[in-house]
C-alpha cells in the first residue's frame, strides 16, 4: 500500500464496514497510517494554534517541553488505548457506542460531533479568509474581536464558505486527493516561511536562536488581554486537542484497519510534525508579526503568512483552511444525517455549510480556538471512558458487555447519565475551583470511567 | 515520463525549503526567497497529480 493513497482512501473506508468487523483482506499497512497523520495533522489550525501560544505569553523552554512531553502522551494514547481496542474489535466507533449505548443515545453523540464539526470548520473558513481578504484590503479581525469586524469581512467569509460548500457538496473525495498532494508541501512552507523570518529576528546562526527564541518569540509575557500559559498549559493542550480522537476514542474507525495495535504509533508523525514542528514555525512568524507592527494586536494568519512566505505563503493557509474545512462540513453533514437517513446528502451538506459560514463570520472562534479545541475534546471524552470500561473492565467484574445490545435497549441510562453527569462534575470543578478547561479532561476520564462502572453495576442487577 | 514528472516535483519541493535556509545564512535576500516558493509550489502542484497516487 502506497503511503500516497492512505488519506483519501481512508476517509473513503470510514464509511465501510459500517456494521461489521473488517476482513482480514482489508487491512493495511503501516505507511498508510504514518501518511494519514502527517496529512491530517498539518492543517489550517496549525496556523493559529501557534501565533496563540505566542499572544499567551509562554516561554521557550516550556513550550519546547510542554510539546515534547504533550504530543509524546498523545502518541501514547493512540497506541495504548485507542489501537488496542480497535484492533481487537474491528469495528467503527459509532457501531461499537451502538451497541453499548443504544442508537438514541448514538444520535446525540453525533449531533454534539456534528455541531462541533461545525464550529471547527468555519474557524478554517474565517483562517482561509484571511488569506482571501489580502487583496481587497480588507481589515483583518483582532484578538479580542468575537463578533463580525466589517462589512467585506464578512463578504469574503460568505465567498470562501458557499465555494467549500458547493466543494463538498460534491462529495470530498476529490478534495481529500488534493489535501494528500498537499500535505508533502504544506510543512515545508511552514518550516521555509519560518527560517526566512529568522534575520528579521536578529537571528544569525544556529547559537543565536535560544536567546532570541526567550527574547523575542516566546517571552513568558502574555498580550493584553491574554492569560499566561505554563508549561502544564502546554502539555495538557497538546495532549488533549486531539482527545476527542484518541481517548474519545473516534479513531477507532481509523484503526480497525490496522494489522497490528502497535501502528498507534505512528500518529507520532502527525504530532512532531504537525503539532510540533508546525506550531513552532507558525509562532516564530507571529513574533515577527508583532515585532514589526509594534506589537499591534491584529490576527490574521494570512497576512503573516503572505509577509514571510509571499504568495506560497498565503496559498499554504488557503489550502490548509480550505483541506480541513471541507471533509469536516462533509462529516459534519453526515453526523447530522444519521438522524434522518431519508434526507438527501447534499440537502443536509448545504445546511451545515451555511451554518458554517455564519459561524465563521464571528472572529471569535478563531480567537478561543485553543478554548474550542479543548472543549470539543471534553465533550466527547467521556464516551471513550465508557468503551473502555466496557471492554477491558465489564468482563472482569461480572458486568454486561454491549448491553443496550443484549437487553435490546434504544437508550442505555447509565452510559448516558455518566456522560451528562460527568461534563456537568467537570463544569463545577471549572467554576466552583477554577481549574481551566486545558485541564478538565484528566479528572474528567476517571470520572466518567467510575460513573458509568458504579451507574452499570446497578442498573444491570 | 513518471521519473521526469517526479524530479520536478521534487524540485519543486526543494525550491519551496531550500532557498529559506540560504536566507537564515544570509546568502539570499527574502524576496528572492519568495519567487522560488512560488515556482516551487507551482512545480509541485502542476506535476504531483499525475504520479502520485497512481503508483502501486
Amino acid at each position: 500500500m502506497e503511503q500516497t493513497t492512505t488519506f483519501a482512501q481512508t476517509l473513503e473506508s470510514v464509511n465501510e464496514f459500517e456494521r461489521e468487523p473488517v476482513p482480514e483482506h482489508k487491512l493495511k499497512g503501516i505507511n498508510s497510517f504514518i501518511g494519514m497523520f502527517a496529512g491530517e495533522h498539518t492543517a489550517g489550525t496549525e496556523f493559529v494554534i501557534g501565533p496563540l501560544f505566542v499572544a499567551h505569553g509562554v516561554s521557550a523552554a516550556d513550550l519546547i517541553g510542554g510539546l515534547f512531553f504533550g504530543n509524546l502522551l498523545a502518541v501514547l494514547s493512540w497506541a495504548f488505548i485507542t489501537a488496542p481496542v480497535a484492533v481487537k474489535t474491528r469495528m467503527t466507533l459509532y457501531y461499537k457506542l451502538e451497541k453499548i449505548c443504544g442508537p438514541l443515545l448514538v444520535k446525540g453523540y453525533n449531533i454534539v460531533n456534528g455541531v462541533m464539526f461545525c464550529f471547527l470548520a468555519g474557524s478554517m473558513i474565517a483562517v482561509s479568509a484571511t488569506a482571501v481578504g489580502i487583496p481587497f484590503n480588507m481589515p483583518m479581525p483582532s484578538l479580542g474581536d468575537m463578533y463580525p469586524t466589517s462589512f467585506i469581512w464578512v463578504v469574503v467569509v460568505f465567498a470562501v464558505g458557499a465555494v467549500i460548500t458547493f466543494v463538498a457538496m460534491r462529495g470530498y473525495e476529490q478534495v481529500s486527493h488534493f489535501a494528500n498532494l498537499a500535505a508533502a508541501w504544506m510543512p515545508l512552507v511552514f518550516i521555509a516561511a519560518a527560517l526566512a523570518v529568522l534575520p528579521e529576528l536578529g537571528v544569525q546562526s544556529l547559537s543565536d536562536f535560544w536567546p532570541i527564541a526567550n527574547e523575542k518569540i516566546w517571552t513568558g509575557i502574555p498580550q493584553e488581554g491574554q492569560s499566561l500559559f505554563t508549561f502544564w498549559h502546554v502539555l495538557f493542550f497538546s495532549w488533549f486537542c486531539n482527545m476527542a480522537m484518541h481517548i474519545g476514542m473516534a479513531d477507532m474507525s481509523i484503526f480497525r484497519y490496522a494489522k497490528k495495535w502497535q501502528y498507534g504509533f505512528s500518529s507520532a508523525a502527525g504530532m512532531y510534525v504537525g503539532h510540533y514542528i508546525a506550531w513552532l514555525a507558525s509562532g516564530i512568524l507571529y513574533a515577527v508579526f508583532l515585532l514589526k507592527s509594534g506589537g499591534s494586536d491584529e490576527f490574521a494568519p494570512g497576512p503573516v503568512a503572505y509577509y514571510a512566505a509571499g504568495l506560497a505563503g498565503a496559498a499554504c493557509v488557503v489550502i490548509a483552511g480550505w483541506t480541513t474545512a471541507n471533509p469536516t462540513i462533509y462529516r459534519a453533514g453526515l453526523a447530522f444525517q444519521s438522524l434522518n437517513p431519508r434526507w438527501k446528502t447534499w440537502k443536509v451538506t448545504l445546511v451545515t455549510g451555511l451554518v458554517t459560514t455564519l459561524a465563521a463570520c464571528f472572529p471569535g472562534l478563531v480567537m478561543k480556538l485553543l478554548d474550542f479545541v479543548a472543549l470539543y475534546g471534553l465533550l466527547l471524552m467521556p464516551m471513550g471512558a465508557v468503551i473502555i470500561m466496557d471492554f477491558y473492565v465489564f468482563p472482569r467484574i461480572g458486568l454486561k458487555s454491549d448491553y443496550a445490545e443484549n437487553a435490546k435497549i434504544r437508550f442505555n441510562l447509565a452510559a448516558g447519565v455518566t456522560w451528562l453527569g460527568t461534563l456537568a462534575l467537570c463544569l463545577v470543578l471549572n467554576m466552583t475551583q477554577g481549574v481551566e478547561i486545558f485541564f478538565l479532561g484528566l479528572p474528567g476520564w476517571f470520572i466518567a470511567a467510575a460513573m458509568y462502572v458504579v451507574l452499570s453495576k446497578i442498573i444491570q442487577k | 515520463m513518471k521519473t521526469a514528472l517526479k524530479i520536478i516535483s521534487y524540485t519543486g519541493l526543494g525550491l519551496t525549503i531550500v532557498p529559506s535556509l540560504l536566507v537564515a545564512a544570509g546568502i539570499l535576500a527574502n524576496t528572492q526567497n519568495k519567487t522560488l516558493m512560488l515556482v516551487g509550489m507551482i512545480l509541485w502542484f502542476a506535476t504531483v497529480p499525475f504520479w502520485m497516487g497512481k503508483e502501486q
